[in-house]
This record gives structure tokens, C-alpha cells and sequence, in this order.
């Protein structure tokens, strides 16, 4: 039988001496789209970035095919796993090509120069995301969708088979919300990516996802297929409100429905 | 920005002018000395004794301790991803301070222990420093950056506290001595000194040097870094203990010439961008080109008698990077 692609067996996380990630297990399989969602402080961050040994230190084992990450080099991690961080408005003082080559990082040595095939690979991995002619904008330019873009035209420069990717589209405009999504998607299907995303849009999670995990208070409350997850019930224990949902008109899936607030 | 063809131009440039620098500037001074009596070399002569004995190695020393802080200002900005950050945030020069002070106040007791000259014990008291940074940043966990600028800032204080103890303590003479040598300075007499620094400035630089891709990885932050593949904190630890090193054996040799190690880098950075490939080598050559000048400038205003080459510097270095400030393109980070 394949290995996961990641799998999280009984980790548990502390700050301090709260405890962040309970007992949490669960597995990704290779070539899914996988969601994670929850409330603000579940834990959804905490958990990504454990998998990708940003933060290190918890109990319990996360595999990555198989192999326990703790047991990768960093540089063998990144050519597995690749890490789009919560968009934060940070300074990024590289043009756009210079910012991609550098996620060839794990495959350098100190040696390394830039040859004409990475070049044609920048190319590549800009054209998979419609960005060519961003090449040499500063990356401090760009909006947020732009920038995002090259967040992911950058992880499949690095050549990881599971990308995670922490709320890629908060904070767009619904044009380039649909248009990452749509390149996940495709990335996805035809290259057999294997999509992590946490997120706070539970419609499009639905819609996207092969399966969901939800997180509550460090714990899981949810684990399993979208239909599942798309519950009254499911939703008001997860999120301790109700939702009102209805059957999406053009797909067999339900979706909840904006709040109207007087 | 620059284009990579004008960044290259920029760095030759940069070579040429520093190359120039080591070879005219020890031709300028109280007495400007020929080219032409330099090369009728008698041994007994005065100019040409000036200029082998005096002038040349003090270049040279100016050169390196130039170039080896302003790279390691460069280095420690893009690791605390800090533009204040300075070569002695970690508290090495005061370290060292303390230890160059202690002798002064106490040489003859020093002396008898077999420390004949003050830089023994200003390294040692700039490894004390690195040491001390060292423990408390591993002590919280990790090797936490903020761990360690707060570790260092305490250290600064703690040194800072005993050397004015010291200096409290010590006669009118000694003071004056401590003054003095807390304001730097670049004199020598022969190459002893520049064979002291030369090891950790070859060394040092070749080391950073390699290092360019992790140093621009810094710039991304510390959870993109990871997620490129970098161990952090390894290689964290291994630019702490170079970059201490060396600027250890700077303060040691010279005391504390400020302003170079910060101002430096960005100037740098603000013509040539933040790739580090182009900016090591740039940082390596301005900071040695401006180090000379400024300590050439030192010896000739008033000559005969010589300006401490720090004050030089800030005055100098200082409107240069505010018209730089000033005239930089929207979206160009200072760091």
C-alpha cells in the first residue's frame, strides 16, 4: 500500500503551558486536496508549521511518505514539502525571478551558478501561473493576488510534491480568490500535487477539498469527506453558530449561505 | 535597481577604487611621499621607512578592519533583519573593550601574567562576550534572534558598566588612555598588526562570501527560510561565532571604529539591492575603500596631528547615506 503523504500520529504541541495540538492524528493521501479549518487559534498554523519543522518540539510523529520528518535533513524536507506562509505584508527586497530562483535552494551548493535551464525554468513555473511578464517587477510591488502567485510559481520551482499553504487567498479580491484557487486545482489534478490548505472559507472547502479536517481548541472535530463536513450540526459544534445551508444550484453540494445582519 | 551587467560594473568599479586607495594612500600624509624615492628604496632613508614601516601597513590595517565590519554589519542586519543592527550589537566590542581597559588599568599586573599587549586581553574579553551571548541564547531554547540581540544588548550594559567602574577607579592618565583607545584608532608600527587580522580577514570573508545564498534566504524571514531548506539555527550559530570572531579581532587590534559596520552595507545595498552575492563583495570593498579614505583624511586634516579616523567616518558616511535615503525609488526595502 502507498505511503501517505503525510500522516500525523498522536502530536501534540504546547506554548508555554498551553497545549496548542492535542492528540491530533490524521493521514493525507498522496495526490489530494486536503483542507484544514477551524476557528481563530485552533491550532490550524501550529499544525502546518510542525509539518514543515518551523516549529519543532512536540509529541507524537509526523511522516512525509513514510519517513518521520524529524529524520530529513532541511534540505531533503524542502524537496518533499514546500510552505506558502499566511500572506503578512512582509518586505521582500528581490525582484521576481530572483525571489523564485532562490527556492532552487535545496538542489545548490555553495558553488552553484545560475544556468540557462533555471532561467528556462523561472519561465516555466511563471507561465504555469500567468506571470511572465511580472518577471522583473520588485516583489514589493505586486498586489496581493500578484504576489501570491508567485508564492506558488515559487513552490513548484522548488519541486516539492506537497505543497501547504496557510490561508492562501485571505485578504483577495474574489477575481484572484478564484483564480489561485483555480490553479491549485490544476495543479492538483494534473500534476498530482498534493494540496494542504488551511482556510476560512468553508464553501470553497467544500467545494475543492477531497477531504477536510476541522480544528477546535487544538483538538480534531471533524475529519472526513465534504458532504459530511457540510452539516448544521457539524458546523454549529465546530464554529458555536448556526448556518443556514442550501444545495449549490449546479453541483450535487451544499453550501452555507451569507449571514443577513439587520 | 541595477541591472546584473551595471551590478558587476558597480563591483569593478568598487575593486579599482579600492586597489587605488592601498596604493596611494600611503603616499599622503603629515608628508606626502614620491613614487620616485620610494623607488630609489635605501634603507637608511627616512621617506621610504615611512612609507613600509608606517603608512603601508596602516592602510592595509585600515583596509581589512573596513571591509571585515562592514561585512559583518551586513551579515548581522540580514540575520536580525534589522537595519540598526551594527557589528558590536552583540556586545563583542564592549567585551573586548573590557578586556583592552582592564589591562590598561591593571597592565603591570596583566603584564606579569604574560599578557604583554592589550589585544590579548581585549580578545579574550571579546570571546568572553561571545560566550556569555552564546549560553543565554541557548538557554531559552532554539537560537532564538531575539534571544540573542536582547542577550546582547544586556552584555553591552554589563561591560559597559565595569569598564566605567574601571574607569572610575583608575588615575587621570589612565582615563585618558581608556578614552582614547575606546575612540579607535588605526595606528601601527610594521606588519605585526596586520598579521593578526589578516587570517580572520581572509578567512571571514571567504566564509560569508559562500554563504550569499543562505544570507539572502534570511532576508525572507525565518519560516521561509526553513521551508527553502535552510537549518537556521545552525546557521545561525555558525555567522555568530565568524562574524564575533572577527570583530573581535578588530575592536581588539584598533577599539571601536563605529559607524563604518552599519552605515556601509546599506549604502551598498541601496545602489546594488540585497542579492548578497553582489552585495558581500561590494560591502567587502566599500567598507575597506571608505575605511582607508577616511583614516587617510584623519591623518592630513590637521596634520600634524591626526584625527580619530571614527569621527571621519560618521561625519562623513553619515550625509552620504541621508542623501541616499533621501533619493531611493519607492518599494527599494532598506533591508
Amino acid at each position: 500500500m502507498e505511503n501517505p503523504a503525510i500522516e500525523v500520529n498522536n502530536f501534540s504541541y504546547s506554548f508555554g503551558n498551553g497545549d496548542v495540538l492535542n492528540s491530533v492524528s490524521f493521514a493525507v493521501k498522496k495526490g489530494e486536496y486536503f483542507s484544514i479549518v477551524g476557528p481563530n487559534g485552533s491550532g490550524k498554523t501550529t499544525l502546518l508549521k510542525n509539518i514543515m519543522r518551523i516549529l519543532t518540539g512536540g509529541k507524537g510523529v509526523i511522516r512525509a511518505g513514510g519517513i518521520d520528518v524529524r529524520d530529513f535533513s532541511q534540505r531533503e524536507l524542502a524537496k518533499a514539502i514546500s510552505y506558502v506562509p499566511q500572506p503578512d505584508g512582509r518586505s521582500y527586497p528581490f525582484q521576481v525571478w530572483e525571489f523564485i530562483l532562490m527556492s532552487k535552494y535545496p538542489y545548490l551548493n555553495p558553488f552553484s551558478k545560475i544556468t540557462a535551464k533555471d532561467e528556462r525554468e523561472v519561465d516555466e513555473v511563471l507561465e504555469s501561473v500567468h506571470m511572465n511578464r511580472f518577471k522583473n517587477r520588485d516583489m514589493n510591488t505586486l498586489s496581493s493576488g500578484e504576489r501570491q502567485k508567485i508564492m506558488i510559481s515559487a513552490s513548484l520551482m522548488q519541486k516539492a510534491d506537497i505543497f501547504l499553504l496557510d490561508e492562501p487567498t485571505t485578504f483577495l479580491d474574489p477575481k484572484h480568490e478564484e483564480e489561485i484557487n483555480r490553479i491549485l486545482k490544476r495543479l492538483n489534478r494534473e500534476r498530482r500535487i498534493t494540496i494542504v490548505s488551511v482556510t476560512h472559507n468553508i464553501n470553497l472547502a467544500a467545494i475543492l477539498s477531497d477531504e477536510i479536517l476541522a480544528l477546535k481548541n487544538g483538538r480534531i472535530v471533524y475529519f472526513g469527506s465534504p458532504d459530511g463536513f457540510m452539516d448544521g450540526r457539524v458546523l454549529s459544534s465546530i464554529y458555536d453558530k448556526e448556518f443556514e445551508l442550501i444545495t449549490h444550484p449546479g453541483k450535487n453540494i451544499k453550501v452555507i449561505l451569507p449571514e443577513v445582519i439587520c | 535597481m541595477l541591472t546584473r551587467k551595471n551590478k558587476i560594473i558597480f563591483l569593478w568599479i568598487l575593486f579599482i577604487f579600492s586597489v587605488l586607495s592601498l596604493a596611494i594612500c600611503p603616499l599622503i600624509g603629515m608628508k606626502n611621499i614620491s613614487i620616485r624615492v620610494l623607488l630609489q628604496y635605501h634603507v637608511d632613508e627616512l621617506e621610504p621607512s615611512i612609507y613600509w614601516n608606517i603608512r603601508l601597513p596602516r592602510v592595509l590595517l585600515a583596509f581589512m578592519v573596513g571591509a571585515l565590519l562592514s561585512l559583518c554589519g551586513m551579515v548581522f542586519q540580514a540575520i536580525f533583519k534589522n537595519p540598526l543592527t551594527t557589528p558590536f550589537t552583540l556586545g563583542v566590542s564592549s567585551g573586548a573593550a573590557f578586556g583592552a581597559i582592564a589591562f590598561i588599568v591593571f597592565g603591570a599586573e596583566a603584564a606579569s601574567l604574560g599578557f604583554a599587549k592589550s589585544y590579548f586581553s581585549a580578545f579574550t574579553g571579546a570571546l568572553l562576550s561571545i560566550i556569555l551571548v552564546y549560553i543565554f541564547a541557548r538557554i531559552r531554547g532554539g537560537f532564538s534572534t531575539f534571544t540573542m540581540l536582547l542577550a546582547g544588548v544586556a552584555i553591552n550594559f554589563f561591560f559597559s558598566s565595569l569598564i566605567l567602574l574601571f574607569q572610575y577607579l583608575a588615575d587621570f592618565t589612565k582615563v585618558f588612555q581608556t578614552f582614547r583607545w575606546l575612540m579607535g584608532n588605526l595606528e601601527t608600527y610594521g606588519f605585526s598588526k596586520v598579521v593578526n587580522i589578516a587570517p580572520f580577514f581572509i578567512l571571514g570573508s571567504l566564509t560569508v562570501m559562500l554563504f550569499s545564498n543562505e544570507l539572502n534566504l534570511m532576508l525572507l524571514g525565518e519560516d521561509m527560510a526553513i521551508s527553502r531548506g535552510l537549518d537556521v539555527n545552525r546557521f545561525k550559530l555558525i555567522m555568530f561565532v565568524i562574524c564575533s570572531l572577527m570583530v573581535g579581532a578588530s575592536v581588539s587590534l584598533c577599539g571601536v571604529i563605529g559607524f563604518v559596520g552599519m552605515i556601509s552595507p546599506h549604502i551598498c545595498r541601496l545602489i546594488i539591492g540585497s542579492d548578497h552575492k553582489y552585495l558581500t563583495k561590494a560591502s567587502l570593498f566599500f567598507g575597506g575603500f571608505f575605511m582607508v579614505a577616511c583614516d587617510t583624511l584623519s591623518r592630513k586634516i590637521i596634520a600634524p596631528s591626526e584625527l580619530p579616523v571614527g569621527i571621519i567616518t560618521a561625519l562623513l558616511g553619515g550625509p552620504f547615506f541621508l542623501w541616499l535615503l533621501v533619493n531611493k525609488r519607492k518599494g527599494d526595502a532598506l533591508l
